[in-house]
């Protein structure tokens, strides 16, 4: 067992299929929240096979999707400063803020260097000693308890020249204010598979509490993703709404303590602001006092500004689920990956660049 | 949101909780090796388990019989369904 | 907000890369054969036809596993000449060195671009040298041309393919481009990848003796852009749609997994000793076994076919029995990890 074939088993994907369409008994409207799923969906066709009562809108489980044109301003004028280097996961490079990208600074003449791990940032900021090297956070529970480690490493290798711009962001506070917004007519939750690895299954709960809504934690490949779907179709038959967990090889219920309790240890939730859903309370992650010599927001002076967002965009709209790309007037024309407006063309997993990559589906 | 992937364990170096040391996986994928960090995994790794890797940390070991029942209730629903479509109905 | 400088993606292969070209290369250069942007030119003169063909080389690093830049400035040219149906004749040979190369690295480039031109049979006929100051350039630029013969009555181009042409792959995809990335610091793969940097003239003309005159339509060598972006090049000139199978596309395992662990798709990297050839349906089976007799063939396959509309588009169907557009490489493609 690899744990990826298993679940690429077309043998196991038309049975599953009929077994959707037996049980639907109307049309469903579900989310999936997580930019990767979005990506699997449209890479695995599987908008093409997916009976049709079934509408999958996309949520706002992008991280470079959400981050706000200001902390993108931010982010660059750290990266331009002289004697920094920024140090970045691909997803951000071409990614616009109110002026400009890193991609177009780094044109300019900034220093921008594309990382896989966070570990290499420190290992970047070891090579280059007369530099100052930052690295810019953004991410979900998935990515930022790996940036607090990073940090914990950079301590205890005392480095003086490496720090981390946080725009990291906890997803349950999103998921309230979007299902808070009763026009968004959701009928379930595509919950996403690695953020639920850290906080667990059970931080669905209090969704299901306060909104009645069915969560099916799903994997990414298409036998998990037409399972969860499964899954939120059975519990509409029945007229159930509770947490499902279509992920039980890599999420457990309590997910990963180890991990929070690392980010936690660097990090503190703060209020933040949301490409499209504007500020919420506590969905941040703030780099804690005592390790403010890490904190290159704190270390630049940085002031943020306000968020600018492009005229015209729908990004905002698109990620709360109530738009479609297609009904952007940008999208297409004055908005491709070649030159997006809004953070939705930039980013491989934003909405607007999977519909354009992959086509509309149906 | 956040692309993972599933790997191999084929070393582990340093023990979970020996803070000093470096804690480091060497992962397997279709003949790719990567390290690993091994900070922040919830149930410290033996060679030959499946790692979920991202961005070059484990964050979770994951569970064969979880797979395993998985996939023989999906056959299980898959074979209950197949005499239903076939010809013998 | 709109280009107002050059950016890296520029130079991807991709859509970027072909805006640049439209905007600012034709619009002022434009003429009836510069504006068929094929891998080469082919100029018909008195004494018969040539095929002509230029191109730049930029790797970092210099050395790969698989080879080096000097192997791919000698197969590059002659496969850009190969994908006319050209025998390749000689190249020229054009270096820009960069203050404090050392010496012995540019020994090794000009020994391996030696053996290539021995191996393949195209000698380096002419040649220049220019060096830049330090951090004028970066260590090593290569340019070369190169001049073949075409047949009479041969017309391999994009626009030749119609529906009911079989589309075939020489061999698997992605593993040049995947071996650069995975050279990079801050990603560094470890494992089996190997750059497929190689010649295809003989593959190609093994190609045109077995299958009838005019069965072959198009040749492409899916470099910068990938399969995906030559693919799309291709329906597009040629005003057809193209069908994959996702299940028939040769992906090694290695290649497969790499892709997997930095989120790229191999549709859209890069190779440097495969082609595209899309040829009459009647004789795909033929042109398959000719391939198959090659080493550089070996692992050929049928991966699709031609067809009518939509006319432009490009699409898969899944190994999930899904099915999805596929349009061209936008930009350089990044390794994403959120």
């Amino acid at each position: 067992m690899d744990y990826v074939s298993e679940f690429r088993d077309k043998t196991l994907i038309a049975p599953l299929l009929a077994e959707l369409k037996q049980t639907l008994t109307r049309p469903l409207r579900l989310m999936e929240v997580c930019g990767t799923h979005t990506m699997a969906i449209f890479r695995h066709g599987l908008r093409a096979i997916l009976p049709p009562e079934i509408e999958l809108i996309s949520g706002p489980g992008c991280p470079v999707c959400v981050t706000a044109s200001s902390h993108i301003d931010g982010f660059l004028d750290v990266a331009q400063r002289d004697g920094v280097r920024v140090a970045i996961f691909g997803d951000l490079f071409r990614v616009p803020g109110s002026q400009s990208s890193l991609a177009r600074a780094q044109a300019a003449g900034a220093k921008v260097e594309i990382v896989y791990s966070p570990m290499d940032a420190l290992t970047l900021a070891e090579k280059h000693e007369g530099e100052e090297v930052v690295f810019l956070a953004v991410g979900f529970e998935t990515t930022m308890p790996l940036v607090a480690a990073t940090i914990l490493e950079a301590g205890r290798r005392k480095l003086a020249h490496f720090s981390v711009f946080s725009a990291g962001k906890i997803m349950p506070p999103a998921l309230h204010a979007l299902l808070a917004d009763r026009e968004l007519a959701l009928d379930g939750l595509l919950c996403p598979g690695h953020v639920s690895t850290i906080i667990g299954a059970e931080a669905y709960e209090p969704l299901v509490r306060d909104y009645g809504i069915s969560c099916v934690i799903a994997g990414f490949e298409p036998v998990d993703i037409l399972q969860a779907v499964l899954l939120l179709a059975r519990q509409k038959r029945d007229g159930r709404a509770e947490v499902e967990n279509g992920y039980a090889r890599a999420v457990a219920w309590q997910g990963n303590s180890r991990a929070r309790q690392v980010m936690n240890e660097v990090f503190a939730p703060v209020d933040t602001p949301w490409r499209g859903l504007g500020m919420i309370k506590a969905s941040g992650m703030a780099i804690r006092e005592e390790f403010a010599c890490f904190d290159a927001e704190r270390k630049f002076a940085v002031r943020l500004p306000e968020s600018i967002e492009p005229k015209g965009c729908l990004c905002g709209e698109i990620l709360r689920g109530r738009k479609k790309p297609q009904a952007c007037p940008l999208f297409k024309s004055r908005c491709t990956p070649m030159d997006p407006v809004g953070p939705c063309m930039v980013s491989s997993e934003g909405t607007c660049a999977a519909y354009y990559r992959f086509g509309e589906g149906r | 949101m956040c692309l993972a992937v599933p790997m191999r364990v084929i070393a582990v170096k340093g023990s979970r909780d020996d803070f000093t040391s470096s804690r480091i996986g060497i992962v397997e994928a279709g003949g790719i090796e990567k390290e690993v960090r091994l900070d922040l995994v919830d149930r410290w790794p033996q060679v030959g388990d499946y790692l979920i890797i991202h961005a070059g940390f484990a964050i979770h070991t994951l569970d064969a019989d979880e797979a395993l029942t998985n996939l023989r209730l999906l056959r299980e629903m898959a074979d209950g369904l197949a005499p239903r479509s076939g010809p013998g109905e | 907000m709109k280009n107002d400088t050059i950016l890296l993606d520029h130079g991807s292969g991709g859509l970027a890369s072909g805006e640049l070209i439209r905007d600012i290369f034709l619009s002022r250069l434009g003429n009836p054969v510069l504006g068929q942007l094929e891998d080469s030119a082919i100029i018909e003169t008195d004494r018969g036809r040539l095929a002509f063909s230029t191109d730049s080389y930029v790797v970092d690093p210099l050395f790969f596993p698989g080879g080096d830049i000097g192997l791919l400035a000698v197969h590059g040219t002659i496969n850009d000449l190969a994908m006319r149906g050209a025998r390749p004749l000689c190249l020229s040979l054009a270096m820009i060195l960069e203050e404090g190369l050392p010496l012995d690295d540019l020994q090794r480039i000009v020994a391996s671009i030696d053996n290539a031109c021995r191996e393949s049979g195209v000698p380096v006929v002419t040649g220049d040298t220019k060096v830049v100051q330090k951090g004028k350039g970066d260590k090593v630029f290569i340019n070369t041309s190169g001049i073949g013969l075409v047949d009479e009555g041969l017309d391999i181009s994009a626009r030749m393919a119609r529906p009911g042409d079989a589309v075939i792959l020489s061999g698997s995809m992605g593993d040049h481009g995947i071996t650069i990335l995975g050279q990079r610091a801050g990603i560094s793969l470890f494992g089996n990848l190997r750059s497929d940097t190689r010649a295809l003239h003989r593959l190609v003309q093994k190609l045109l003796a077995t299958v009838p005159g005019g069965a072959v339509h198009t040749l492409r060598d899916p470099t910068r852009g990938g399969v995906a972006t030559s693919l799309n090049e291709i329906a597009a000139a040629a005003g057809v749609a193209i069908e994959l199978d996702e299940d028939c596309i040769p992906v090694t395992p290695q290649v497969a997994a790499a892709c997997e662990i930095l989120g790229m798709d191999p549709l859209y990297l890069a190779n440097e000793g495969k082609c595209l050839a899309v040829v009459d349906g009647t004789h795909g089976a033929a042109a398959l076994a000719a391939m198959h007799g090659m080493p550089e063939g070996r692992d050929a396959r049928i991966i699709g076919r031609v067809t009518e509309s939509p006319p432009g588009q490009v699409v898969l169907h899944t190994a999930a029995g899904g099915a999805r557009i596929v349009r061209s490489l936008t930009g350089e493609p990044l390794p994403r990890i959120c």
